[in-house]
């Protein structure tokens, strides 16, 4: 027996089936009945009922890659604001190796880089690591937070979403998985990137994004779609797909982030390799 | 607007409150989430002549080492009165009355919330009162739940509020200001709508049993009541 249908809008306390189905993210059970704990669109799969929620806050899971602030220096480690609950920690012997040297002339407070977790300890203590493609810092640049749970919208099936605002306003995009965004490029398009990231954040729950998005892309820069109509109609189709990728959170996301870095050497690349230039030097 | 007063010498239990409201009637109600762009879950309330704001930031990190909780997240709550919120200018800052409220804000809520999803961290519910007329921990905290529930924070149930009392030798679903200052008592409840498990229940003046019986069954359907706005309000933020 289910209450709910696939996609609603919940509460938190809700009940959305009894006992023959599943209790996935988001849901909990009580007294035979699973129940939202969160506000959030019902995703069914299965057997299995889940609820993604519409706000949360990030929470560091090992293998993400995300961006943080330099917040803090201590004597062999950084301390970084991760946007979460929870503040992360750059061991000095991460960057230098055996080498000792002195932390705040690689990274200051407030530098902001491109960081992989590496481990989530038990009293949740975040190491986070340099090693890898395309992390390092970042120079120059606006950073626009958004929900974590929105980032696979933002990024969208296969990178399309993310893709479209790289061609359209020709910024570097890069997407941490604890929500925070970087975008770099000439002052007026990193604007305009900044103003359709905000929409998708806003309008994440909604179907037919990919096109309201367009629309907005060409509003904002004065020009005509230059997207055939057969071309968009597919687009339509991959979207109602993507609807609810949210659901798959997990896989997603890490490919999706995988494949943010490969498609980054760019600038990121170029700033690790200036950092190992300075930790040479 | 013109007013058509029916109930005028008809001798029912209408005309017996100062607002002539029936004793089984809630003030007029509304309840709007989201109004904060800056804390991370918000609810404005109003009910009555009360106006109420509730912000909750977090879950966040928890800087006060000596109240951390290795296994739970901690729910600081605070609550506070607006100088201008009643007739006389009320002296800013913390007072025994508002201390007491934070710390029942914060024991009605925390039943409620998967405190233990967020070991070490701290969740802030601020209650802002801007005006004030009766029933305003009440008020706060069916905010307050509503700016948890906007803040995603994964809740077994909505905690909604309600009180309930006697006044005039009648006992009375959620008093108003008079009701409350010149009534014999004054029975404020918080509870989980669906399981029905209260997490907050004060009395003050006299009531007998049969009495607080009555009072307490009132109470609960006013929760019920206002729980019904409250869902309202949170699906009316997704445009639903």
């Amino acid at each position: 027996m289910i209450f709910v249908e696939d996609k609603e809008i919940v509460i938190p306390g809700d009940i959305l089936s009894d006992e023959e189905y599943h209790s996935g993210r988001g849901t909990f059970k009580e007294n035979d009945k699973v129940c939202s704990s969160l506000v959030g669109l019902v995703a069914i799969r299965d057997k299995k009922i889940s609820v993604i929620p519409l706000q949360s806050k990030y929470i560091p899971k090992r293998g993400d890659v995300v961006i943080g602030e330099v917040t803090d220096i201590r004597f062999s480690m950084w301390n970084l604001d991760i946007n979460s609950p929870y503040s992360g920690f750059l061991p000095a012997s991460d960057v230098f190796g055996k080498e000792k040297r002195e932390l705040n002339r690689t990274f200051d407070v407030g530098d902001v880089l491109f960081l992989r977790v590496v481990d989530v300890d038990e009293v949740k203590k975040v190491k986070l690591g340099l090693k890898g493609r395309g992390l390092g810092k970042f120079r120059g640049g606006i950073l626009i937070n958004i929900t974590p749970t929105k980032v696979p919208r933002l990024i969208g099936k296969k990178g399309s979403m993310i893709n479209m605002i790289k061609d359209e306003t020709r910024c570097e995009v890069i997407v941490g998985q604890n929500g925070v965004v970087w975008v770099k490029g000439e002052p007026a398009m990193e604007r305009v990137a900044e103003k359709v990231i905000n929409m998708i954040e806003e309008q994440a729950h909604t179907s037919g994004l990919t096109d309201r998005v367009r629309e907005m892309l060409g509003k904002l820069l004065g020009l005509e779609p230059e997207e055939s109509e057969a071309e968009s109609e597919l687009e339509e189709s991959e979207l109602e797909e993507s609807e609810l990728e949210e659901s798959e959170l997990e896989e997603s996301e890490l490919e999706e982030s995988e494949l943010e870095e490969s498609e980054e050497p760019g600038e990121s690349e170029e700033s690790k390799e200036d950092e190992m230039e300075l930790i040479q030097k | 607007m013109i007013i058509i007063i029916t109930n005028l010498n008809t001798g029912t239990e209408t005309s017996a409150r100062a607002d002539k409201r029936a004793f089984d009637e809630l003030r007029n109600l509304k309840i709007e989430a989201g109004v904060l762009e800056r804390a991370d879950g918000s609810a404005y309330l109003e009910i009555g002549g009360n106006k109420v704001l509730a912000a909750v930031y977090g879950p966040r990190e928890l800087f006060v080492r000596r109240l951390m909780q290795p296994n739970r997240a901690v729910l600081r709550c605070k609550y506070n009165m607006a100088p201008f919120s009643v007739d006389d200018r009320k002296r800013p800052g913390p007072d025994r009355r508002s201390v007491e409220i934070s710390k029942i804000t914060s024991e009605a809520l925390s039943p409620a919330v998967f405190l233990e999803k967020f070991p070490r961290s701290t969740i802030d519910v601020y209650i802002e009162v801007l005006e004030a007329e009766g029933g305003t921990r009440c008020a706060g905290i069916t905010a307050a739940s509503v700016a948890l529930a906007d803040a995603g924070i994964p809740m077994r149930d909505m905690v909604v509020a309600c009180a309930a009392g006697k006044s005039e030798g009648k006992v009375v679903l959620d008093l108003s200001e008079i009701e409350d200052k010149e009534g014999e008592a004054d029975l404020p409840i918080a509870l989980m709508p669906r399981t029905g498990e209260i997490t907050l229940l004060q009395m003050d003046g006299h009531l007998t049993e049969e009495e607080f019986e009555k009072a307490l069954d009132l109470a609960i359907v006013g929760c019920k009541k206002i729980s019904e706005e409250q869902k309202k309000a949170i699906k009316n933020r997704y445009g639903d």
